[in-house]
């Protein structure tokens, strides 16, 4: 079993609160993806006996939301919104640079673990722009100094 | 640790008046605390319908006040309303769509992190209105602090008893349920919505029916926008006629205008409807200018699902009719400019990369066409492009528009369109010569 007692409970809290189950899916599959960084076959088994539904409709769902990563990723999953707004702000150079900061390409993750850096489309933060996500946590007006020290922050957080 | 986005109100004219309502206290991080909203007279509409209304006042109150969808359709929310049945004994629901995912568009993430309680209050009259007793709030999943913001408020709404059984003594019962979305941009469109919250896919229904009468679970259902329902409350404590002396004839009120790209102020602007999009970019009061005093080369008007506007066409009123007179749209709102070092093909690339990876591939003309048209203009801004691209592209957007289930198709193509006709020269010198004509190489601070 990979969920936790507490994630199960709170699926559980989560299919309380509508009149169909179903509907519980998609926060059930945040609730593990929170818990586990990714998603794979064996959690949508463990969702959909949570839930009771069949298998293929929690696999159905997550396999369509692209917010959820499939695979196994760093600690930190540096998301960085490529999209006009924050194109036209420098987010391609804000992803170079990181590359080169984190020594790996797009899609890449660093040796150590630590970090996995991916563009994304939009992230709603376009008036502050550019920007990533790191995990749940929004970074905005980025600057070559302020990307240092998030970055040196969570090294050394490790 | 979070940078927080730079709300800017023009707080003289926020000082001098409750006209510009919606952002009028976001600069104030207590206005999050249900105490310092109540005693600001937050929660006084939701008491005055719930406990001394009928739901026909109130629907009658917001069609008087003429308020539209902000959430791009601009259809009348008042009417909206008045589609859901009398007679359905089914249950109905209210759905705050808050899924806000358009680039360009970064306006509701402001309402729900600084004023959440603007936009409970507004949910539980419009759930009132329609005679809803559950009422769901869909959050795109990447706003974390959104959600933790939401959660937290409606926690506090439940303890005060603004929410729940027998909500202020009234008998009404009403509760509420912060949904997470899964990073979809389909799901802002209501009808994808509902099936998302249904635990399906995130795809466009065919209608009719129309959700006011088929929606979620089959039921009633009312999908609003998160900044139409935080004006909601202020439209049953001013009024109407209060809410119609603001803005234009046809597009009343006041809007939340996502200034982004090449101005030295971007942010949130709150202005009355009918506010001249040229001021928004120029005045130091909004915009204050282009980055580095450029040249202005284009303006994306209502987010990137809008036609694209050249300098000579931004002397234009932002209101529903004004943008649409000059072939374009107000959207959500979201003003993206950029300026005289930025290649038209690498815009659009931009965009059509974003429509072809956020379409849900029910319609084949979307999902098919999306991708051909992504395909085309980044062989075009690599330097591979040929003669008769340009004539393939118009092609694909012509087999697109209007042939989808849902308006992602459209907005898909109207960007690309309304580029290839103001700046065709461009597409044809990055054809002819296989490069840009000005090259874009935009670096971050």
């Amino acid at each position: 079993m990979i969920l936790t007692k507490e994630s199960v409970a709170q699926i559980k809290e989560k299919v309380a609160l509508y009149p169909k189950r179903k509907s519980a899916i998609l926060p059930a599959i945040t609730i593990a993806y929170h818990q586990v960084g990714h998603l794979n076959d064996e959690l949508y088994k463990e969702i959909a006996d949570v839930i009771k539904v069949p298998f293929v409709e929690v696999a159905e769902a997550a396999t369509f939301y692209t917010l959820f990563v499939k695979q196994p990723r760093g600690k930190h999953l540096i998301q960085v919104c490529h999209n006009i707004s924050c194109a036209l702000m420098g987010s391609d150079s804000l992803t170079g640079y990181l590359e080169q900061k984190l020594g790996i390409a797009k899609g890449g993750t660093t040796k150590d673990n630590l970090f996995t850096l991916i563009t994304v489309e939009c992230l709603g933060s376009c008036a502050t722009a550019p920007m990533m996500q790191i995990n749940e946590d929004f970074y905005e007006n980025l600057t070559r100094e302020k990307v240092d020290k998030i970055i040196e922050e969570l090294r050394a957080k490790g | 640790m979070t940078f927080y986005s730079p709300v800017i109100t023009n707080a003289t004219e926020v000082a001098k008046s409750e006209r510009l309502h919606l952002f009028r206290y976001v600069e104030d991080p207590n206005q999050r605390s249900i105490d310092t909203f109540i005693s600001r007279g937050g929660y006084e509409s939701w008491k005055k319908v719930v406990t001394s209304m009928k739901a026909d006042e109130v629907i009658a109150e917001v069609k008087g006040a003429g308020l539209r969808g902000r959430g791009g359709a601009g259809f009348p929310t008042g009417m909206k309303w008045s589609f859901v049945p009398k007679d359905s004994p089914k249950p109905r629901y209210l759905v705050c769509n808050a899924d806000e995912s358009e680039p360009g568009t970064c306006k509701d993430r402001v309402i729900m992190e600084r004023d959440p309680h603007a936009m409970i209050e507004g949910m539980a009259i419009a759930a009132f209105a329609i005679g809803s007793h559950l009422m769901f709030v869909y959050i795109r999943g990447e706003f974390n602090e959104s959600i933790r913001t939401v959660e937290a408020a409606m926690r506090e709404a439940y303890a005060k008893g603004f929410l729940g059984k027998n909500v202020l003594g009234s008998g009404y019962d009403l509760d509420m349920v912060v949904h997470t979305g899964g990073g979809a941009y389909i799901c802002g469109e209501e009808t994808a919505l509902l099936n998302s919250l249904e635990g399906e896919k995130g795809l466009s229904r065919i209608r009719p029916p129309f959700p006011a009468v088929e929606g979620l679970y089959a039921c009633p259902t009312i999908v609003n926008n998160v900044e139409t329902l935080s004006a909601v409350p202020h439209i049953i404590k001013h009024g109407a006629a209060w809410f119609k002396s603001m803005g234009t004839e046809k597009s009343p009120g006041s809007k939340i205008f996502s200034l982004s790209g090449h101005v030295k102020r971007p942010g949130n602007y709150e202005v009355e409807l009918g506010f001249n999009l040229k001021k928004l970019i120029y005045d130091p009061a909004y915009g204050g200018g282009m980055l580095g005093d450029k040249k202005l080369k284009g303006v994306i008007p209502g987010g990137a699902s809008t036609p694209l506007l050249t300098p000579d066409m931004i002397d234009v009123s932002l209101d529903f009719e004004s943008l649409q007179s000059v072939g374009s749209m107000l959207g959500s709102g979201a003003v993206i400019v950029f300026h005289e070092d930025t290649c038209i093909v690498w815009v659009i690339l931009k965009l059509i990369q974003f429509f072809r990876h956020e379409s849900c591939g029910k319609c084949t003309p979307c999902r098919d066409g999306t991708g051909w048209l992504e395909q085309t203009i980044r062989k075009i801004e690599r330097g591979e492009g040929k003669p008769g691209d340009i004539e393939k592209i118009e092609d694909i957007c012509g087999n697109i528009l209007g042939r989808t289930i849902c308006p992602l198709g459209d907005a898909a193509v109207m960007p690309i369109q309304s580029a290839v006709k103001h700046w065709r020269d461009e597409w044809l010198h990055h054809i002819e010569h296989k490069q840009c004509l000005v090259k874009t190489n935009f670096e971050f601070k």
